[in-house]
């Protein structure tokens, strides 16, 4: 595992949707190094811990990587009033991250509201081959549709209130529709009871399936134990593994929910 | 240059700073950052006798100033660590302290005897984890649960023992002299101190074991009162922790009566932490003229 920490300077800032900020960070050695789905451990000034945030764009070659976050609480309010040219304190890129299939034809990308944002380096990376199934409360939370679409990503939009987009309702409703067509993966991300339908359908259609999952953590790289998940091994045998480092992508069947 | 070197129950330290038992696992992932040659020493996660799986998440929770943990001694038992986790920590020129707990006082009598044949330099022994044999109270609120767990491993190591001490009792000096008259070599303190929080819109307690360890720089004055109380009460040595997130904290801390300094949670916040504080500890004994740390050591002069 190689990651650092140090201050790395904002050098764009856009506002997306209510409360919710996209930022791009110069960090060269980082944007090397961070594979699609995994995370950086970011302190907000004046705070004991690090909030963990997905790595949201990878560019190797302009040296940066992007996250996009929602305001939640007292910490991600701080990091939203950063600005362009501040230098923010990271420690990344930190975790095991979605495991990318060269071979496949058809991927399926589900997010769920802040749960998009992880998908978009899938998207960069599977283009045309990647259908994005997103999800949200209702428009004003919709997210990076066009970012997806420029990767080449056909995109669903499913809204609760039906107040944008494709479809009302959840992201199941598409997702089923087109597992029983056949699809070569399912990767997920988003509040725990979409994962966890989203991992039902999946195992039923016998589809290979990856989500990401959260949990407050600590110190992020897999020493201090704080961000236990229950799993089942090879075996069938209850485990913990932690999701900062075994983490935050599971293959769906590995997960105990 | 100032000379960082400590001797503790006869075991020379290069520097005094320990990264506390439970922030760091065993090392291997703060190797990433710096070579672990850098340290004092490092206390490991606490082990049982037998594996054990721990809480249910969540596990952490932010406070003011600090954070609770209710992690719950997640390890995977003491022949595994002696196995897979200690050969590889006794190549790192680093003093090691092999932190143990137990369900009972036999149990940690059993995890001292085991780590007794190994090349371990010392021993630190957890006394805030419950006595199931005492109906769940902490071995480390009774004077007598207290006296009884570090006899039974006193007498099942040679090696340096220190016992570590909780600061949820109402005198933590008593439980020091307790183990103390039984054999201690040294004691560590504080540990974490019991803590809560609940998140008001759902009324759930934000842990799933709805209580947990508050550490961090809120407990830093408790810390520096209590390792004052116990310098004044006991002979034996103290290894100093709470909230330490700098050199000048560390110098606090040894002022008080430390001859040692254990950063926990400040690796959280920064993994470079325990580096800095050695590095700050340098800075402030230089830009004071005192040539070597021990001359610190317990020098505060009350009021
Ligand atoms: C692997 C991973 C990737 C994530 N990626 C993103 C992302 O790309 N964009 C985004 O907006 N959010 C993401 N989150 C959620 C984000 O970490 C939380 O919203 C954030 O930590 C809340 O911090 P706060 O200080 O604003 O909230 P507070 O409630 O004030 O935080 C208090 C404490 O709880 C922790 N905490 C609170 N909510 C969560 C949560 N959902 N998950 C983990 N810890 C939490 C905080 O880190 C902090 O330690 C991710 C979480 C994980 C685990
Ligand atoms: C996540 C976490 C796990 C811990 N696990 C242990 C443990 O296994 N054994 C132990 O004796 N102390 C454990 N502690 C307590 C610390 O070693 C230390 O005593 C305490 O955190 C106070 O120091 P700090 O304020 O610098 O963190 C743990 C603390 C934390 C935060
Ligand atoms: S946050 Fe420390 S192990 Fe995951």
């Amino acid at each position: 595992m190689s990651y650092t920490q140090g201050v790395f300077p904002i050098i764009e800032k856009r506002a997306l949707a209510e409360d919710t900020f996209s930022m791009t960070l110069h960090c060269p050695a980082m944007a090397a190094a961070a594979q699609p789905g995994q995370f950086l451990h970011i302190l907000p000034a004046g705070y004991g811990l690090r909030r963990p945030i997905s790595i949201a764009g990878i560019d190797p070659d302009k040296g940066t990587l992007r996250i996009v976050f929602a305001v939640r609480g007292k910490g991600t309010d701080a990091l939203a009033g950063m600005n362009v040219g501040d230098f923010m304190d990271v420690l990344g890129p930190v975790g095991h991250g979605f495991t990318l299939l060269p071979e496949a034809q058809h991927v399926v990308l589900v997010g769920g509201g802040i749960g998009v944002p992880p998908m978009l380096p899938l998207a960069a990376y599977y283009g045309a081959r990647a259908t994005a199934v997103s999800g949200f409360r209702s428009f004003r939370q919709v997210i990076l549709q066009d970012d997806l679409a420029a990767c080449g990503a056909q995109t669903i939009v499913c809204t609760e209130d039906g107040s944008a987009g494709d479809s009302k309702g959840f992201v199941t409703g598409p997702l089923e529709a087109m597992l029983s067509e056949g699809v070569d993966a399912v990767y997920a991300c988003g509040p725990g009871p979409m994962l966890r339908a989203v991992a039902d359908l999946c195992i039923r259609t016998g589809t290979y399936c990856e989500v990401s999952l959260e949990e407050r953590m600590a110190c992020g790289v897999g020493a201090c134990l704080g961000c236990a998940c229950r799993t089942k091994d090879e075996n069938g045998n209850e485990q913990y593994l932690h999701v900062c480092k075994n983490g935050p992508v599971f293959k769906a069947e590995e997960v105990i929910w | 240059m100032a000379d960082l070197s400590v001797n503790l129950c006869g075991v020379p330290f290069k520097n005094p700073i320990i990264p506390a038992s439970g922030v760091f696992g065993y090392g291997r992932e703060y190797e990433a950052f710096y070579p672990l040659s850098r340290l004092g020493g490092i206390a490991t996660k606490g082990t049982t006798g037998q594996r054990r799986t721990g809480n249910l998440a969540p596990r952490i929770a932010e406070t003011p100033a600090g954070m609770l943990n209710s992690v719950g001694l997640q390890n995977p038992g003491i022949d595994a660590f002696i196995e897979k986790e200690l050969p590889n920590l006794l190549t790192k020129d680093t003093v090691i302290l092999a932190n143990i707990a137990g369900a009972t006082a036999e149990e940690c009598a059993e995890v001292a005897a085991k780590l007794d044949s190994t090349d371990v330099h010392m021993i630190e022994l957890n006394i805030s984890c419950p006595n199931v044999k005492q109906g769940g109270a902490a071995f480390g609120t009774s004077c007598e649960m207290a006296a009884q767990v570090t006899a039974a491993v006193r007498r099942a190591t040679k090696k340096p023992l220190v016992v570590k001490l909780s600061p949820n009792v109402t005198s933590i000096t008593d439980i020091a002299k307790a183990v103390e008259a039984e054999g201690a070599d040294a004691v560590s303190l504080i540990n974490t101190l019991l803590g809560m929080r609940i998140d008001v819109r759902t009324r759930r307690p934000v842990l799933h074991n709805n209580v947990g360890g508050l550490s961090g720089p809120a407990i830093f004055p408790v810390a520096v009162r209590m390792v004052w109380q116990v310098a004044n009460a006991v002979k034996i040595p103290i290894i100093g922790m709470g909230g330490v997130s700098s050199g000048e904290d560390a110098a606090e801390l040894m002022m008080a009566g430390a001859s040692a300094v254990q950063v926990g949670m400040a690796c959280f916040t920064d993994p470079y932490a325990p580096v800095k504080i050695i590095d700050g500890l340098d800075a402030f004994l230089d830009q004071n003229k005192i040539p070597a740390v021990r001359d610190i050591i317990g020098t505060v002069q009350p009021w």
